[in-house]
């Protein structure tokens, strides 16, 4: 499914006297089946693009076109992690990770069945029953994960999964994450701090000024797929690194 | 597994030593001094007195407390439908809750004391107005907690589900209810601890039975020790609703008894 954004404009109004504004003229096409991560400064309005994509917020101007039909506004149309896990402290990992199909009312036991598939393939089988409080927090994002692809959108809006993990996890749920991707090929927008992580994940890197975001640069990544974290020293993988570096320093 | 328990139990057991001597302490000092300083039973009764009239009295005591009891139950179980009700309505009706928030916080205010004659003289001295007390007692600890707890704070999780297509009835049913049940149960453990209260001010003002009716009799005949006993038998019944409140939270809300990993 092609992701289409345009002209996208957010502005927010803090009690109706300071106006913040987020976004401003927003333009990017996410092609089906591709990966694109977005990066930028903190606090630069990324966390609010994928709420509009999302169908949360709606943006002040602009469009957004899913397969050519708009879905501004509408929820329910792509699968979306917000930074934070919010799992539901009251239902286990199992019924977590199988909210969005009970949201969609499928088949309780169909869904349960397919929530613990995924949960054993990704090595939390034995945690379906526990509470997110009994969890670690790799297990919870993991968690979270799962959840959104049950969803069973091929859209997926990622803020962050990984944020909160120390450097380790983080290299396990990239493969993780890239081992799903390369199962079911979904469109992907992931948002992310980590400049390696973009460049090992990604086909584009969309580069967000300070707010109000716009975009500063795309860069399109050439290597192959399946990659190899060694990929991250390769010279031209260090090249795109220092452009990075460059960018966001110029801007913070 | 069964060294974790027993570890557990003992552990347990360590706790409720120490409250457990000091209680026993007090009344240890209390029946010695009684004792010593002779005290008249009509001012204050030894522990040992006061034991000695609840056996004498316990077919009258058991009698009048199974009155309270099923006054007690009953209001409780009707002012928490009544409140499951109210909060409901409060919270997916922002007009509700603005005409009866206000008015619900005024009620506290008048003193229940105050009420209950006219519901004396309004409903009479059957089981009707002791009813009313206990529902007017517990409504609004159980309807407060119930409504605090299905404002859900966290605007991220609210849309998360809205991100997923919820509606409003899903969102109440899957979020706001389950995130309201720590709060509730507070409420009722509130509640269950003053509903025995609220029956007993009623059947003070006028009853045929009951504890408080044995209360009355009680001290308007100088028999304190009998006053005590039915402290006890007060004390002890609400202890009991607080203890099965608290059994139901454990098996009803499973997810709060693992926080220890
Ligand atoms: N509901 C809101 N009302 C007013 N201002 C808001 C609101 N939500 C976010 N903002 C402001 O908008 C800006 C962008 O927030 P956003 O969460 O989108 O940033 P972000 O790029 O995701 O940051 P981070 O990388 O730290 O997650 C911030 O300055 C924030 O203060
Ligand atoms: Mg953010």
């Amino acid at each position: 499914m092609t992701l289409l954004l345009r002209d996208l404009s957010l502005t927010y109004r803090d009690n109706g006297s300071a106006e913040v504004k987020v976004l401003e003229d927003i333009c990017l096409e996410v092609p089906t089946g591709s990966f694109i991560s977005i990066i930028g400064p903190s606090g630069c309005g990324k966390s609010s693009l994928c709420n509009l994509i999302a169908g949360v917020q709606e943006p002040n101007r602009g469009e957004i076109l899913l397969d050519g039909r708009s879905i501004l506004g509408l929820a329910g149309q792509v699968g979306y992690m917000p930074q934070k896990d919010l799992l539901l402290p009251w239902r286990t990992l199992l019924d977590n990770v199988a909210l969005g199909c009970d949201i969609r009312r499928e088949n309780k036991r169909e869904s349960r069945e397919k929530a613990r598939l995924w949960l054993e393939r990704f090595g939390l089988g034995s945690f379906a029953g526990h509470y997110p409080q009994q969890l670690s927090g790799g297990m919870r994002q993991r968690g979270a994960l799962l959840r959104t692809f049950l969803f069973g959108r091929t859209t997926l809006i990622l803020d962050e999964p990984f944020g909160a993990l120390d450097a380790l996890t983080r290299r396990d749920m990239q493969q993780w994450l890239l081992d799903v991707w390369s199962q079911s090929d979904p469109t992907v927008v992931f948002i992310t701090h980590d400049i390696e992580e973009a460049i090992l994940l990604s086909d584009q890197i969309v580069v967000f000024s300070q707010r109000p975001a716009r975009i500063l640069n795309k860069i399109i990544l050439p290597f192959s797929r399946p990659r190899d974290p060694d990929l991250l020293l390769s010279p031209e993988a260090l090249a795109v690194k220092r452009q990075l570096l460059g960018l966001l320093r110029g801007h913070s | 597994m069964p060294a974790h328990f027993e570890k557990r139990r003992r552990k347990k057991w360590q706790t409720s030593i120490p409250p457990l001597i000091f209680v026993l302490a007090c009344l240890a000092v209390w029946q010695v001094s009684v004792d010593y300083l002779k005290v008249p039973l009509w001012l204050l009764p030894s522990p040992v007195a006061v034991t000695k009239a609840l056996w004498r009295t316990r077919a009258l005591l058991w009698t009048n407390t199974l009155t309270t009891v099923w006054e007690t139950t009953t209001g409780f179980i009707l002012s928490v439908a009544l409140a499951l009700a109210a909060g409901l309505a409060m919270v997916l009706s922002p007009l509700l809750k603005r005409l009866f928030y206000p008015l619900l916080i005024i009620s506290q205010t008048v003193p229940l004391i105050a009420v209950a004659p006219l519901l004396i003289l309004w409903l009479g001295y059957g089981l009707l107005p002791k009813i009313v007390t206990v529902v007017l007692v517990c409504f609004f600890p159980v309807t407060i907690s119930l409504i605090e707890g299905l404002e859900v704070s966290d605007p991220d999780l609210l849309n998360l589900l809205k991100s997923m297509g919820a509606t409003p009835w899903q969102i109440l049913y899957t979020v706001r209810w389950p995130n309201a049940l720590p709060s509730l149960f507070a409420g009722l453990k509130i509640a269950a601890t003053y509903s025995v209260m609220g029956a007993v001010i009623g059947e003070w003002l006028g009853a045929s039975s009951g504890l408080g009716v044995y209360l009355t009799l009680s001290s308007h005949s100088f028999l304190t020790a009998q006053v005590f006993a039915a402290i006890f038998a007060i004390t002890v019944l609400s202890l009991i609703y607080f203890i099965l409140i608290a059994g139901i939270r454990h098996f009803a809300l499973p997810w709060l008894n693992t926080k220890e990993n």
